[in-house]
């Protein structure tokens, strides 16, 4: 019992029961099936980010530039889409996932070969795609009107009883766990975040598996400006303004470490689904939405402390077994 | 100056000159960068060299400056702070909640500094305290101290503060020097001072250098840092008075992104981003060079968000040119 209480993962899944049920006492129509599937629904963007931020930070890396990386993309496929209306939807998402893969490998060229600090690089980039997007639009908003109907309807569609947008985000989870448990690049994401100079003698080029880190990162922030764009029906040039942060949130709630090489997949995906509740709670239990940042704010704090603890905390258990001996 | 030279990989069998040590620095050539930029605005400009015209000038770098200063000192001891912005902002919204209340100028300046003082002890106590990562606290308080003016101003904005208020950012000390600027002055002076004459400056870059090696000389780094947390909030404080004063309005998305313009001033200023090494003349002139950057593509009519592109590219650039250029120069000798 008291292993399993020690497992994040778990603490996590009776932190969000625990919270829903809270919510559930007063607002028992939270809890109906249909309005929980409306909330996964509703974090299925963050989650797919939380999954490409994770590959990042285990690395020891970081990708503030993901919100802005998103915005462009996704302006790039409305502006595709209104001027070629015939191109169709399959190929647009290719393109846009093969944008932000670009975009990604940006950052993973000026970490990997220039030895920038990844938070420098991010930055740097963060202003320059938002920029970017403000030169390719002009400043001016793509409406609904201008989008086409099929590019509207994909995200919203339902399949077997739930919107294609979380079918999309469960693709996602079991594509990334395949890739983080499966294959050598997976392991490569651990090995070079828990000890890079180990990880060179083991035979893992560093600067190039976290160049693979913010290609991927790049690749699932593109797919995510499609489906943001798509699901709310305009693109301007501040759309996802200040997401980078709910990400980077997510991450660090769903117990991965900072430091690299501590975290999973099931951590990423619960940390984001419990922000995921209390963004969605928020207005049920009438917070005004002006609260949510100070609340993400809080959450962050607390929970890179509790990280911080845990982690410390195993490392002097090793030196009290040392001294016994 | 000579701290940073001391690297444990160049150890020539004899010391540079002073004067070609001081030709080769990062400094000088910030100085001729500087002067081109200003030749060039005066080109391009007939209006750039009016004296009211260079004044109002300053004001694009004033308040980033005078932080950048306490950041500066932040990241030469290998920490960062990315939550500067949102204590202007908090700060301000806290000024705006004082004048609500009637309080007058000097108590004003009171809340103003106290609030950052405050923030940044809650900076400090959570990074030497708990012993976290800084960047994660600052990004955490940087969403926290922006979501509490959030939640005190919603979508509202304080204005009616007091005529007497307006000095701080409007005021004048002699003909065209503007209070700011004699701040800024000041504050370079005190800062140059404080990290390369005092104990406590040496310390500063000995923590930067190797953190473990300071403590085992006797350095008390957690106390170090959490100065450094508290001088940052000050310093956020009292540029959050210019700007408020300045602007003689609030709004929760008051000085939103100025971290960045901050950590590329510091970065540009020669400090580098992995501490240890930097000096306050440098960041001096980098505050110079952006601000006449900014106010030269003003006078051709560049929008902001394209400044910012600009900024951006300048951040990663003025980091990548130092290290493309010594490995050019070490194939070239080869």
């Amino acid at each position: 019992m008291a292993k399993l209480l020690k497992n994040r993962e778990i603490l996590l899944v009776f932190a969000i029961i625990a919270l829903v049920f809270l919510i559930a006492l007063r607002f028992p129509g939270f809890v109906e099936p249909a309005n929980l599937a409306r909330v996964y629904n509703d974090t299925s963007i963050l989650i797919i980010l939380a999954l490409g931020q994770m590959a990042v930070i285990l690395t020891r890396c970081i990708d503030l530039s993901m919100a802005a990386n998103l915005a462009l993309s996704g302006i790039v496929a409305a502006m595709i889409n209104a001027a070629f209306p015939g191109v169709p939807i399959p190929l647009l998402i290719l393109a846009v996932v093969g944008l932000g893969a670009v975009l990604g490998s940006i950052n993973g060229l000026l970490v990997w070969k220039l030895d920038i600090p990844p938070i420098v690089v991010t930055l740097g980039t963060l202003t320059i795609f938002r920029g970017s997007i403000f030169l390719l639009s002009n400043g001016a908003w793509i409406n609904a009107h201008q989008m086409s109907d099929a590019f509207k309807a994909l995200p919203r569609a339902s399949f077997a009883g739930f919107a294609v947008l979380s079918w999309l985000s469960v693709m996602a989870i079991i594509a990334v766990y395949l890739l983080m448990t499966r294959t050598p690049i997976g392991r490569a994401f651990f090995a070079v975040g828990g000890n890079p100079h180990a990880a060179v003698y083991t035979g893992i080029d560093v600067g190039r598996t976290r160049f693979l880190a913010y290609c991927l990162s790049g690749a699932l922030a593109g797919l995510a400006g499609y489906l943001w764009v798509s699901r709310y029906a305009v693109a301007y040039v501040d759309i996802a303004a200040g997401f980078e942060l709910d990400i980077i949130a997510a991450c660090v709630i769903g117990g991965i470490s900072i430091a690299g090489g501590i975290g999973s997949v099931g951590g990423a995906v619960l940390g984001s689904l419990f922000l995921g509740v209390i963004k969605n709670a928020l207005p049920v239990i009438n917070i005004s939405p002006f609260a949510q940042l100070a609340i993400s704010g809080t959450v962050i704090i607390i929970a890179v402390a509790v990280n911080a603890r845990t982690e410390s905390r195993k490392g002097r258990v090793i030196l009290k077994k040392a001294e016994a001996v | 100056m000579a701290e940073q030279h001391l690297s444990p990989r160049l150890i020539p069998d004899r010391l540079q000159s002073r004067s070609s040590r001081m030709l080769k620095s990062w400094e000088s050539l910030l100085l001729v960068v500087a002067i081109l930029i200003f030749a060039l605005n005066s080109f391009a400009s007939p209006y750039f060299l009016d004296p009211w015209n260079l004044s109002d000038a300053t004001f694009n770098f004033t308040e980033k400056a005078l932080i950048a200063f306490a950041m500066a000192l932040v990241i030469i001891s290998g920490e960062i702070d990315l939550s500067v912005a949102s204590i202007i902002a908090l700060s301000s919204t806290a000024m705006g909640l004082a004048v609500t209340m009637g309080a007058d100028t000097p108590v004003l300046v009171l809340v103003g500094l106290g609030t950052g003082l405050f923030c940044g002890m809650v900076n400090g106590l959570l990074i030497t305290g708990l012993g976290l990562p800084s960047i994660v606290v600052t990004i955490g308080t940087m969403s926290l101290f922006r979501g509490l003016s959030f939640i005190i101003l919603g979508d509202k904005a304080y204005t009616g503060y007091p005529e007497s208020f307006a000095f701080f950012g409007q005021g004048y000390v002699w003909w065209v020097f503007s209070f700011e600027l004699a701040l800024f002055a000041v504050c370079a002076v005190v800062f140059g001072v404080l990290l390369h004459k005092t104990n406590f400056g040496r310390t500063v870059y000995a923590i930067g250098n190797n953190q473990t090696a300071a403590l085992f000389s006797g350095v008390r780094v957690g106390r170090v840092k959490f100065i450094l947390f508290l001088l940052t909030g000050l310093m956020a404080g009292i540029a959050s008075i210019c700007l408020t004063s300045r602007l003689g309005s609030t709004r929760p998305s008051i000085a939103l992104g100025v971290e960045l313009e901050v950590v590329t001033m510091v970065v540009l200023g020669g400090v580098s981003i992995l501490g240890g090494s930097g000096t306050i003349p440098g960041v001096v002139l980098a505050a110079f060079i952006m601000g006449m950057v900014t106010f030269g593509f003003g006078l051709l009519n560049v929008p902001g968000i394209v400044m910012s592109i600009f900024i951006g590219a300048l951040l990663i650039s003025v980091i990548a040119l130092p290290i493309l250029w010594s490995r050019a120069r070490r194939r070239m000798a080869q």
